[in-house]
């Protein structure tokens, strides 16, 4: 039996706002539907940026990409402001979680030392890449169009703050509370032959003009292989050989990939679709930046997971760029 | 193994500043290629004071238990109808301006300090603007989804970004945001963050929350409790950073006052719009726009530039003529709005007689001897059956887009109205403010697009006001515009309202 409450049924003049129904129809939204799409100003700019006056503000031409609509590409996890912190607010709670389990039972301080140098030697210099990863995600959002694009860019380049913390978090209690090996982290980043290749990979992106290009430099091709290899396969070793306590404080990044896997290939998939340019255009960025961030890993990889665990990675990589309509070229 | 306990702000440091480094594969003035070009000198970034130390882990949290909550009122408001609670229909014209001038500006924001947080050379600086450009995407998110359940009740909120590129009178607040986006990363910091956020915001925000919380809008009123912290957040960094930029290089000084009286300038004509909002929309009132001008800017910003005097910043330009206008601005630019209301996504009328009293009591100076007797005449009208609807379009000030409708400072009946000629090319302003500004940056100015203009030369999508209204605004006039007694909107809320005494009981029965 089910109780009925009474109310007065106002009948309302219309489901939804008029952008939202133009492009999904009349009836009601979603919250995401309403908070995503056109809603970013297109046309009677005012004025020329002094900065780039051949373009105007909000110019689609600041890529090379041609899409009729760019808001084709959309989030398959429906990621808005709220729902996106609801999410990362839960995975956040699971990390404080692990980090007091850590020191609590001061796991780290048991560690191996020769672990103890590997983690220091591979996983600490991230934090600058993680740096490097925010200010191009940020540099997107300025430059994308489109709101369902740029705000997935946003979380990524909020993402990367967060995951730079956590891995210094990591570096501070690896240290009991000390900086020197965050300060070796610095230096290996900085000095380090092995680290010269990926360095020189961020900085170059840090110059990239074309905000396509730049996503998939950053988001599809240099997390697409170093996050497998440091992050997953580097990670096996590690528990292998007995330093599982490091896999409880990096599992966020693990995750956060698996999840950030799925809007980079449906934007990538999307954009390669609308034509054969862009395809080709794809492609050629795709190459070029592959070659690249191979030769930088490899270092890496020797170093750490081996030449193996690269191949292997290299090899995942070319089949997730087969399932989103692309090649591996040459590089793989 | 001993356990060291680094105290808060080393932590931070090694959060936020440390993860920084020196290139050497790229030049730093390769990777921030934007640093130079305003003049400004940045001698070391290190000195940068973080305004607020927050990682991303709290900020997922706290943010997550505030949106939580947000979203729980929105869901109570809509399924329980609370559009017919509050004070009266009229109210629901600031929201069609809120949504339609606010919330895209606050995109542009996001925008904006998107920009800014990637290419500062400070890595505390960045960091902060990213803060704040993803809490600019909250900002209008949280708007769009506080105002839709108005939208399926009521007129003038249906197409807001359409419109806020379009529709005459958003050419205001866009071209503020417009001239504030395409300046360089440190004149938007220093208009946004500082002018605009620090110095004017609470002119902004204290109008539209207040006048939610005070005429029954639950919805709107949670938002603004909401981004209270958040705004907070912003304030700080507008500080800091015009702090930090004064204290880094004395010729930083002339460049900077100059920004101040620019946009200072600026955003004073665009906070008219807020004015009249909150003078004429609010059927409970909050309090006066000249009130929260004395309270917000003369007294508030009183203080601030006497703390900026020993950095060598004085009060902007121009200041006294705003002690001058906020006894006339707000009525100025509500008759501006009644007589143009056949082209506007929301309704205008006459004051009741209790709401004249009202501004007669608040505007001793200026409402009797000035405004009131101009709302008789066109009451007068209106009962006749002659509501007044000005035909002809208005001339724009060349900066703020504003039409020509202000007074002379010195003389309250004389139009202000200031020219120059650039090129050969006459150009107008309602100001020496705007003509100031146009004066010291004319190339940027003369690409301003003026809404009348463009109409007049047929580039509005059709040859008359109402064609222009209809297939280029998307506004529905016979539904949207025009006078609010005995419109649709007006019929419908006393339908909701049927059983209950009649909240408008003493404006004119003339439908």
């Amino acid at each position: 039996m089910s109780i009925e409450i009474k109310t007065v049924a106002i009948e309302p003049l219309r489901h939804t706002y008029s952008h939202i129904r133009r492009r999904f129809g009349d009836k009601p939204a979603s919250r995401y539907q309403e908070a995503s799409f056109d809603i970013e100003a297109r046309t009677n700019f005012h004025y020329r940026p002094l900065y780039q006056p051949d373009k105007e503000l909000n110019d689609p031409t600041r890529t090379a990409v041609r899409m009729a609509d760019w808001y084709k590409v959309s989030d398959p996890r429906q990621y808005y402001y709220n729902s996106y912190v609801q999410a990362r607010a839960r995975q956040q709670e699971n990390v404080e979680h692990s980090f007091d389990f850590c020191e609590r039972r001061r796991l780290l301080e048991n560690l191996d030392p020769a672990l103890r140098r590997q983690v220091v030697l591979l996983l600490l210099p991230l934090r600058h890449a993680e740096l490097g990863a925010n200010m191009n995600n940020s540099s997107i959002v300025a430059d994308g169009t489109a709101t369902s694009l740029t705000q997935m860019h946003m979380f990524q380049c909020v993402d990367r703050q967060g995951i730079a913390q956590y891995l210094t978090r990591l570096g501070l209690l690896l240290d009991g509370g000390d900086t020197t090996l965050l300060a070796e982290g610095k230096r290996l980043w900085l000095e380090e032959p092995a680290w010269q290749g990926l360095r020189r990979y961020v900085e170059d992106t840090l110059v990239v003009r074309d905000w396509f290009e730049l996503s998939l430099a950053q988001n599809l091709v240099s997390d697409g292989l170093l996050y497998p290899l440091l992050f997953v396969r580097f990670d096996e070793q590690l528990v292998r050989q007995g330093g599982g306590q490091i896999s409880l404080l990096t599992e966020f990044m693990r995750q956060w990939f698996s999840e950030g896997q799925r809007w980079i290939d449906g934007m990538v998939k999307t954009v390669a679709a609308e034509s054969a340019e862009n395809r080709e255009l794809l492609q050629g960025w795709i190459d070029h930046w592959q070659t690249r961030a191979l030769a930088a890993l490899a270092p890496l990889a020797e170093l750490g997971p081996g030449r193996d665990a690269l191949e292997a990675v290299a090899g995942e990589f070319a089949a997730r760029l087969k399932k989103i309509g692309l090649t591996a070229g040459a590089a793989a | 193994m001993s356990t060291k306990k680094l105290n808060q702000k080393e932590k931070y440091r090694c959060m936020t500043r440390d993860l920084d480094w020196e290139p050497s594969y790229q030049t730093k003035e390769g990777i921030y290629p934007f640093e130079r070009f305003e003049g400004i000198r940045i001698t070391d970034w290190d000195k940068w004071e973080d305004p607020f130390r927050l990682t991303m882990d709290a900020y997922w949290k706290y943010q997550a238990e505030k949106e939580k909550k947000l979203y729980a009122i929105f869901d109570a408001f809509a399924q329980n109808d609370s559009q017919t609670k509050i004070s009266d229909a009229r109210y629901v014209n600031a929201l069609k301006i809120f949504l339609c001038a606010v919330t895209p500006v606050e995109y542009q924001a996001y925008q904006g300090f998107a920009r800014v947080g990637r290419h500062f050379g400070g890595v505390g600086a960045r960091l902060a603007c990213q803060i704040q450009a993803i809490d600019e995407l909250r900002h209008v998110q949280t708007q769009i989804h506080a105002m839709s359940h108005y939208n399926k009740h009521f007129n003038g909120l249906h197409d807001f970004a359409h419109m806020h590129d379009r529709v005459w009178f958003l050419s205001v607040p866009k071209s503020f945001f417009d001239d504030a986006r395409s300046a360089g990363p440190f004149e938007f910091l220093t208009a946004i963050s500082f002018s605009f956020e620090y110095v004017l915001t609470n002119l902004l925000f204290v109008p539209f929350m207040s006048g939610a919380a005070h005429n029954g809008d639950m919805a709107t009123v949670t938002f603004g409790f909401s981004s209270q912290s958040d705004e907070a957040r912003h304030m700080t960094l507008g500080l800091e950073v015009v702090k930090f930029l004064l204290e880094q290089h004395e010729d930083n000084v002339p460049i900077i006052q100059r920004w101040i009286d620019k946009w200072f300038w600026r955003g004073y004509r665009l906070l008219t719009v807020v004015g009249t909002m909150m003078d004429y929309m609010l059927p409970n009132k909050v309090m006066s726009w000249a009130e929260a001008w004395e309270m917000y800017f003369e007294q508030a910003g009183g203080a601030l530039f006497k703390d900026l005097e020993r950095y060598g910043i004085r009060p902007p330009k121009y200041v006294e003529q705003t002690t001058v206008g906020k006894q006339h601005i707000s009525h100025q630019a509500w008759s501006i709005f009644y007589q143009h209301s056949q082209a506007t996504n929301f309704h205008t009328w006459i004051p009741s007689d209790t709401e004249l009293d009202w501004m007669s009591a608040k505007y001793p100076d200026s409402f009797d001897r000035i405004y009131r007797p101009r709302y008789q005449y066109w009451r007068d009208q209106q009962v006749k059956g002659e509501r007044f609807y000005n035909q002809n379009l208005p001339m724009l000030c060349q900066v703020c887009q504003l039409s020509l409708s202000f007074t002379e400072p010195d003389d309250d009946t004389r139009l202000s109205h200031r020219s120059l000629i650039h090129q050969g090319e006459r150009f107008h302003f309602c100001s020496d403010g705007c003509h100031d500004i146009f004066r010291h940056e004319p190339e940027k100015y003369l690409q301003a697009r003026l809404p009348v203009h463009e109409i007049l030369k047929g580039n509005c999508g059709g040859s008359n006001v109402e064609e222009v209204v209809r297939d280029y605004y998307h506004i529905t006039s016979s539904e949207e515009s025009f006078e609010y007694l005995g419109s649709p909107e007006h019929r419908r809320w006393q339908q909701w309202k049927n059983d209950e005494p009649k909240p408008d009981g003493d404006l004119p029965k003339v439908i």
